[in-house]
């Protein structure tokens, strides 16, 4: 039988299930309804006491089109174990009839689906914004060159590996296809021990800055230099917090001064972000801060100059001092979302 | 310490940049070029961990990257910035598929008894962030991505690494791969005596062993231009037609 299954590895972090996960699951979801085949996500977690949240997690996979969700459970993974999970994951793929697997690139997406390929010996299109699997090649749409450039590829293979660009395909509940009643549970265990494994992640913390998360945030409010100070910072997060679903982001020049950490750094050289709305506050526009944020749905602007070349790429801009500007307008915005 | 240091030369990224005829390149006229940002930034790296050994003339930083004669120039200036030799790795077409990349730059790593071997987070042009994973996992040695945060000590590493978020610690042995994302350390300016002294350290040419391609480049384009911006108001009175346009126009209110 020819290969029709779509494998998707279903991101989660702390036992928790993250939306890449669920990215994941719906991009695998479209690719198995053209095969004919079946999805089988893969969730990596430590045995829980049965707890609520590990339920939680199996039934939003099913929702969202997994037709067997592999369990993946050991003591060995309390933090994201690269080695053992790479090994299981190629395991687990060569052993037949999947098509294609499905990462989302996140930070741990980026790390493993490489780690992956390589074992597999499949080819593997990364950071991909567009895709389509065929009978024995995956064209794939990859933007390059700091997002100035996109590249069309054609993998020309059986089998390969699709790493998505975070947003790319939004978690969505298939329309019909009855997945949420089915489904079913496959328990697999570890294709090595993941206490012998030598990169060891000691440790997961929360980072000092955002709360809510950078790729996942459908808005973001971001802070240059215009807002003189870290203590400023604080009217972002307020804005943000109006807003409820936003994450605050920075410039190189906030992240070097120390007033956020370089974890929220948008640009060439930090995170590629693109949220339906990004707020930029205080931020020149400098064309290493562009590559980050060009493709945000909708831009808003604040700065005083108003030559500043990021009003160039906002589709609305205000000229004028953030720090009068911005308690205003998170009022405003409060009022309006009490209105919605 | 032996460090090998992976750098890929690439276009300056800020210029607007146009399609080549052919349809599947950049047009190269009029670009400059330099070292793939992450890639500087891991030669940095190198170069202060061996400036930290005991005695840093028994360590040894040697830049490898593969691609036509013109590397050379991204090569020398690695050298002009500390690195003690370099090797091409002679290739002349493009190349877009990581894998066979990887197996030209494994192939030469392989016997080069490396305790460290560094990469860029990512390459500035094609955004893999796959290369150096391949490589590592060709070589059997562990690898550790994409940190922003290096300790070598007695044989073992510590990294750190953001994520969406939070950040992880990471523990390694050596002989190990590592990727290298901002946070660690800004390339330094070659200085002259730097340019001078890179003209004489050895720069060795091979032919590169890459793997067979299974990727084929079908076309490169502009993404479509953005509407040109527009300023809406000044000062704090512009708020409520904001509010109004992100509401009604954008529907994001
Ligand atoms: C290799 C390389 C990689 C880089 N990578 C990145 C990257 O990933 N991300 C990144 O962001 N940058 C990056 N940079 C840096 C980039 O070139 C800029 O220096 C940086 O983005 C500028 O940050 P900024 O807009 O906060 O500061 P500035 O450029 O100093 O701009 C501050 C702005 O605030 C405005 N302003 C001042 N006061 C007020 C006020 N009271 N009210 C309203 N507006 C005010 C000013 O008019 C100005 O436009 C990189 C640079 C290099 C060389
Ligand atoms: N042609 C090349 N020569 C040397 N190193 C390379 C080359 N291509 C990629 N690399 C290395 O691999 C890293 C990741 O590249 P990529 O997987 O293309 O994003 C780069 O940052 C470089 O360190």
């Amino acid at each position: 039988m020819a290969n029709t299954n779509v494998f998707a590895f279903a991101e989660s972090r702390g036992g928790e299930l993250r939306r890449a996960g669920l990215e994941a699951v719906t991009a695998a979801r479209q690719v198995a309804d053209s095969t004919g085949g079946q999805v089988h996500a893969m969730l990596v977690r430590r045995p829980e006491a049965g707890g609520a949240a590990a339920g939680n997690s199996v039934a939003a996979l099913k929702a969202h089109g997994a037709d067997v969700v592999l369990l993946l459970e050991h003591e060995g993974f309390t933090n994201y174990n690269p080695e053992a999970i790479a090994a299981t994951v190629a395991a687990r793929l060569t052993s037949g009839a999947y098509r294609a697997a499905i990462f989302v690139a996140s930070a741990q997406g980026r790390d493993l689906a490489p780690r992956v390929a390589a074992k597999c010996q499949w080819p593997i299109a990364s950071d991909v914004t567009e895709f389509a699997v065929g009978a024995d090649s995956v064209k794939v749409k990859h933007p390059g060159y700091t997002g100035k450039v996109i590249q069309s590829f054609t993998l020309s293979a059986a089998t390969a590996i699709v790493s998505l660009r975070p947003g790319a395909v939004l978690p969505k509940k298939p329309d019909a296809g009855g997945a949420e009643a089915g489904g079913v549970v496959e328990a697999i265990s570890p294709a090595i021990d993941p206490a012998s494994v030598r990169v060891v992640v000691t440790s997961t913390a929360q980072s000092e800055g955002a709360k809510l998360d950078l790729g996942e945030a459908p808005v973001i409010i971001s802070g240059g230099r215009g807002l003189k100070e870290a203590a400023n910072f604080k009217l972002v997060e307020d804005l943000a917090a109006a807003f409820g679903n936003a994450a605050v982001g920075a410039t190189r020049a906030v992240t070097d001064e120390g007033w956020r950490p370089h974890s929220d750094q948008i640009g060439q050289t930090g995170r590629l972000v693109s949220p339906q709305l990004y707020i930029a506050c205080g931020i020149s526009g400098a064309i290493q801060h562009l590559a980050g944020m060009r493709t945000s749905k909708t831009i808003v602007a604040i700065n005083r100059d108003k030559e500043a070349p990021i009003f160039k790429v906002a589709d609305y801009g205000i000229v004028g001092d953030v720090l009068e500007i911005l308690p205003v307008l998170t009022a405003a915005v409060k009022e309006a979302k009490k209105g919605a | 310490m032996k460090i090998a240091v992976l750098i890929k030369r690439v276009p300056d990224m800020d210029v607007r940049f146009k399609i080549a005829p052919s349809g599947t390149a950049v047009d190269e006229s009029g670009l400059k070029f330099d070292i793939s940002d992450f890639d500087g930034y891991a030669v940095e790296a190198a170069l202060q961990l061996k400036e930290k050994q005991a005695d840093p003339a028994a360590s040894e930083v040697v830049v490898i990257s593969l691609g036509p004669d013109v590397v050379q120039e991204t090569l020398r200036k690695a050298m002009s910035m500390g690195a003690d030799r370099a090797v091409q790795l002679k290739h002349d077409a493009p190349l877009h598929d990581s894998y066979a990349i990887a197996t030209a730059l494994a192939a030469e790593l392989k016997g080069g008894a490396y305790d460290l071997v560094m990469f860029g987070r990512m390459s500035i042009d094609t955004a893999n962030q796959s290369t150096g994973t391949i490589v590592a996992e060709l070589l059997g040695l562990p690898i550790v991505t994409a940190i922003s945060q290096l300790t070598v000590n007695g044989g073992q590493v510590t990294a750190r690494r953001e994520l969406e978020g939070a950040y992880e610690l990471i523990a390694c042995p050596l002989p190990a791969v590592v990727s290298i994302d901002e946070g660690i350390a800004r390339p330094r300016y070659p200085s002259l005596k730097g340019i001078m002294a890179a003209k004489k350290k050895p720069l060795e040419t091979k032919p590169a062993q890459v793997g067979e391609e299974r990727y084929k480049l079908d076309k490169m384009e502009l993404p479509p231009e953005r509407a040109a911006g527009r300023i809406i108001g000044e000062g704090k009175d512009a708020v409520p037609e904001l509010v109004r346009l992100l509401k009604e126009e954008a529907k994001v209110l």
